[in-house]
C-alpha cells in the first residue's frame, strides 16, 4: 500500500506528473499555480521556467507531438497569453500526452480579474476535468494523460485557489514512472500544419472528437452521483462540491469531474429525479448555461454570487434564495513593499516629479498604494510600457514627457520586449522614458528565476539574458544602468534629464530584491 | 460533521503563520484525523495579514472556516488580535502572545510553535506526533529550539 501524505493540490498535480512518467514541465510563475512546477523541479521532474506561458505551452506542444507527455502550467490570466497556441492545438491534436493546468483565482487573492476559465475549455473545444481535492488533483491529472493520450487531444486541468493552496490527505496510486524514451516525429502535413485547407477538415474532426467524449463522459469516472435523503438535488463541480457538502449534507448531489464536454444525459436523467434542482458553482454561470440551453430546467444562482469565493455560508444562502447584502469582513493590515525594497526610490521620485505611470504586474504593483501613490495603471503583462507609449502619442507634448513607464524584469522579459520594439517602430513625437525596476527576480509570486536572472528553476547557473544588451540590439537611444545599491540619489537626476530629451530611454534600477538576498544567504 | 476541530492562525506575513498551521495539519494528520487546510498565498508575504485555516475529524468536506465558526483562533501579533476577532465561535477559545508573559523564549521567532503548545493542552492530538511534526517541518538545528518552545508553551498554566 502506498503512504498516505498530506499536500496541496499543487503539489499533488507535480507528483502525479512524475508518476505519470512527464518528460517536461513548463510553466510562468503566478499566484496560484507557481508550486506545481516548482515542486515537480524539486521531485525530481525536467522542468524549466519559460519566459511567458505562450513559449511553455508551445514547448509542450512540440514535445507532446513528438509523442511525450508534457505538462504545462500557468495562472488563469496566464492562459489567455497562451490561447494561440491552446485554441489551434485542439486542431492539430497531440501524439503524446498534454495537460495544461489553468489555476483561476476566485475573488481575486492575487490577481487582476477573476476570469472563469471554464470558458476557454467550452470555446477551444478541448475536454476540461475540474478536481475538488489534492486527492482529486492526483487522480485527475494521472486520467488527464491517459485521456489525452488515447483522444490525441490536450486536457485541460482546471483548477482554483482553494483546491491549488489548501492541503489535503493523498493517497499516491502510482510510483514515480521511469518515463518514456521512443519519442519520435511523425510527418503528418494535412494533420499538422494549419494552413486553411488543412484547419477546416480538422476542425470537423474535432467536432467528432468531441462529441464522442461527451458520450464517453456519460459513463466516465470523472462524475458521481450521491444519493441524498432530501428532495434537493445539487449539480456541482470543484470546490464548490465541498462547500456544498456542507451547507446541505442531506442533499442528492451530481458532482462531476469532467465539466467539458458535458454529460447531459447523466445530467437530465439526475434533474428528473428531485423537485428542485439547483447548480452550485463558484464564479459565472457556466455549467447553468449550458445546462439551460440543453433545455434542462435547473435554478441557478442570483448574480452576486458570481463574485469572489464561494463557502459554505453563501452556499446556504444560494439555496434559501437569500440575495439580500453580504456583511462586509473586517481588513487586516495590507501588504506593502519591503522594508529595504530597492523600488522604494523610484517610486519617491516619480511622486515628486508629478509624472504619469503606467505600470505592470509584480511586487511593485504596491507602488500604487500609500504613502506612495505613484503607479496610474495596471492592465496586463507588459501594458506598463505599450500604454504609456499610447499616452505618449495623444497626449499634448507637455502632460506626454511626463509620463512614465515602469516594469519589473521577469515582466519584461515575458511581455516587455515587443512593447520595445514598438517604442522604437512607432516613436511618440516626445519619444518615451521606460523605467525597468530590475530585482533579477520574479519576486511576487514567491522568488522564481526567469531568463534575466542567471539561474535555472534549480537554482543552478544559467544562461543570462542582458536586458541592457536587449534595449540596445532593439534601438533604445539611451540605456542607463543604475545599481540602486551605490547610486540611489542618481535616479531622479537622470529620470529628470530623460524626460527632457525626447528620445526613446531605458533605464534600468537594478538591485537585488532583499527577499531573494536573504534567501541566498539562508542556502549559502 | 458537528465533531470537525476549526481553528484559525493569524498574524503578518514572515511570522511563521504557515509553518505552525503546516505543524497542526501534520501533526492531526499522523494521529489518524482527515485534514483540510487552506490559507492565501502571494500577496500577503509582502508583510500584510495572513490567517491559515485548520479543520480536522473524522471526515472534513470544505477546507475553509467561516466567520464564528473557529473554535481556536491562534494570533501571534497583538496588534492582528482585534482584525481577526469575527472568525471566533461565541464559545470559542483565543490564543494570543499574552498567554507566554511569564515565558522566556530562546529564540523569539519560536512564538508560533509556542503558541501550539499552549493550543496542544487543548486539543486530542498525543504530543509524539506534534514533536514529529516539528521535526519534520522546522529540521535541523532549528528542530530543537521549537520543540523547547512548544514545551514551554504546552506547559503554559
Amino acid at each position: 500500500m502506498m503512504k498516505k501524505s498530506l499536500l496541496s493540490g499543487n503539489e499533488a498535480v507535480a507528483e502525479a506528473a512524475l508518476d505519470s512518467g512527464v518528460s517536461i514541465g513548463t510553466g510562468y510563475p503566478g499566484t496560484p499555480s507557481t508550486e506545481i512546477l516548482e515542486h515537480f523541479a524539486e521531485i525530481g521532474g525536467k522542468a524549466q521556467w519559460s519566459p511567458n506561458e505562450k513559449v511553455a505551452l508551445e514547448v509542450g506542444v512540440g514535445a507532446a507531438y513528438g509523442k511525450a507527455r508534457a505538462i504545462v502550467t500557468m495562472k488563469h490570466v496566464g492562459l489567455n497569453v497562451a490561447a494561440d497556441p491552446f485554441f489551434t492545438v485542439a486542431y492539430t491534436g497531440v501524439d503524446g500526452g498534454l495537460v495544461i493546468v489553468s489555476a483561476d483565482d476566485p475573488g481575486m487573492s492575487s490577481s487582476q480579474n477573476e476570469q472563469d476559465n471554464r470558458h476557454l475549455a467550452e470555446a477551444a473545444e478541448i475536454p476540461m476535468l475540474e478536481p475538488s481535492d489534492s486527492q482529486e488533483a492526483y487522480d485527475f491529472t494521472v486520467k488527464a494523460f491517459e485521456l489525452s493520450e488515447k483522444w490525441k487531444i490536450p486536457v485541460l486541468l482546471r483548477l482554483t485557489t482553494r483546491v491549488c493552496h489548501s492541503k489535503t490527505i493523498v493517497n499516491k496510486t502510482l510510483k514515480p514512472s521511469k518515463g518514456y524514451s521512443d519519442f519520435e516525429f511523425v510527418r503528418d502535413l494535412r494533420g499538422k500544419v494549419m494552413i486553411p485547407s488543412n484547419a477546416r477538415p480538422a476542425h470537423v474532426r474535432l467536432r467528432e472528437k468531441i462529441a464522442k467524449l461527451a458520450e464517453f463522459n456519460e459513463e466516465s469516472i470523472f462524475n458521481r452521483v450521491e444519493n441524498g435523503t432530501k428532495d434537493i438535488g445539487i449539480i456541482t463541480s470543484g470546490i464548490s462540491y465541498q462547500y456544498a457538502k456542507e451547507a446541505e449534507p442531506d442533499a442528492g448531489f451530481l458532482k462531476l469531474g469532467m465539466t467539458y464536454p458535458l454529460p447531459l444525459k447523466m445530467i437530465r436523467d439526475f434533474s428528473s429525479k428531485y423537485k428542485r434542482c439547483i447548480v452550485i458553482e463558484e464564479g459565472d454561470p457556466y455549467l447553468f448555461n449550458l445546462i439551460m440551453a440543453a433545455g434542462i430546467k435547473v435554478e441557478g444562482k442570483h448574480d452576486i454570487f458570481r463574485l469572489g469565493e464561494l463557502n459554505q455560508k453563501r452556499i446556504r444562502k444560494i439555496l434559501d434564495g437569500d440575495n439580500t447584502p453580504e456583511e462586509k469582513m473586517p481588513v487586516g493590515k495590507a501588504p506593502q513593499l519591503c522594508p529595504g525594497c530597492p523600488h522604494k526610490t523610484v517610486y519617491e521620485v516619480l511622486k515628486k516629479l508629478g509624472c504619469t505611470v503606467p505600470g505592470d504586474i509584480g511586487c511593485y504593483s504596491l507602488g500604487t498604494l500609500p504613502p506612495y501613490e505613484a503607479m496610474d495603471t495596471l492592465l496586463c503583462m507588459g501594458a506598463g510600457i505599450t500604454a504609456g507609449l499610447g499616452l505618449r502619442h495623444i497626449l499634448p507634448e507637455e502632460k506626454a514627457m511626463k509620463v512614465v513607464s515602469v516594469i519589473g524584469d521577469s515582466t519584461f522579459i515575458h511581455s516587455g520586449i515587443t512593447g520595445l520594439v514598438d517604442m522604437v517602430y512607432n516613436r511618440p513625437p516626445t519619444g518615451h522614458v521606460v523605467v525597468i525596476l530590475d530585482n533579477s527576480t520574479t519576486a511576487m509570486t514567491g522568488l522564481q528565476e526567469h531568463p534575466a536572472s542567471g539561474s535555472d528553476i534549480r537554482r543552478n547557473p544559467a544562461y543570462k539574458v542582458k536586458i541592457e544588451d536587449v534595449a540596445k540590439a532593439i534601438g533604445i537611444e539611451n540605456v542607463d544602468v543604475i545599481d540602486m545599491m551605490k547610486n540611489p540619489d542618481d535616479v531622479e537626476k537622470l529620470i529628470v534629464k530623460r524626460l527632457s530629451e525626447k528620445k526613446t530611454s531605458v533605464i534600468i534600477a537594478r538591485r537585488p530584491c532583499i527577499l531573494s538576498v536573504k534567501l541566498k544567504n539562508k542556502c549559502a | 460533521m458537528n465533531d470537525t476541530i476549526n481553528i484559525i492562525i493569524a498574524g503578518i506575513g514572515g511570522q511563521g503563520v504557515i509553518k505552525a498551521s503546516d505543524i497542526l495539519s501534520e501533526a492531526a494528520f499522523e494521529a489518524g484525523y482527515d485534514v483540510k487546510k487552506s490559507e492565501i498565498h502571494g500577496m500577503s508575504q509582502r508583510g500584510g495579514s495572513v490567517t491559515s485555516d485548520v479543520r480536522f475529524g473524522k471526515k472534513v468536506f470544505s477546507p475553509t472556516i467561516q466567520p464564528g465558526e473557529a473554535d481556536f483562533l491562534l494570533v501571534l501579533a497583538a496588534d492582528q488580535v482585534d482584525n481577526n476577532l469575527f472568525l471566533l465561535k461565541k464559545s470559542g477559545c483565543l490564543i494570543t502572545p499574552e498567554k507566554l508573559k511569564d515565558v522566556k523564549l530562546s529564540e523569539p521567532k519560536s512564538i508560533n510553535t509556542a503558541l501550539l503548545g499552549v493550543l496542544s493542552s487543548k486539543i486530542e492530538i498525543p504530543e509524539n506526533f506534534w514533536e514529529a511534526a516539528i521535526m519534520k517541518l522546522l529540521p535541523g538545528k532549528l528542530s530543537q529550539t521549537n520543540i523547547d518552545a512548544f514545551k514551554l508553551g504546552r506547559n503554559t498554566k
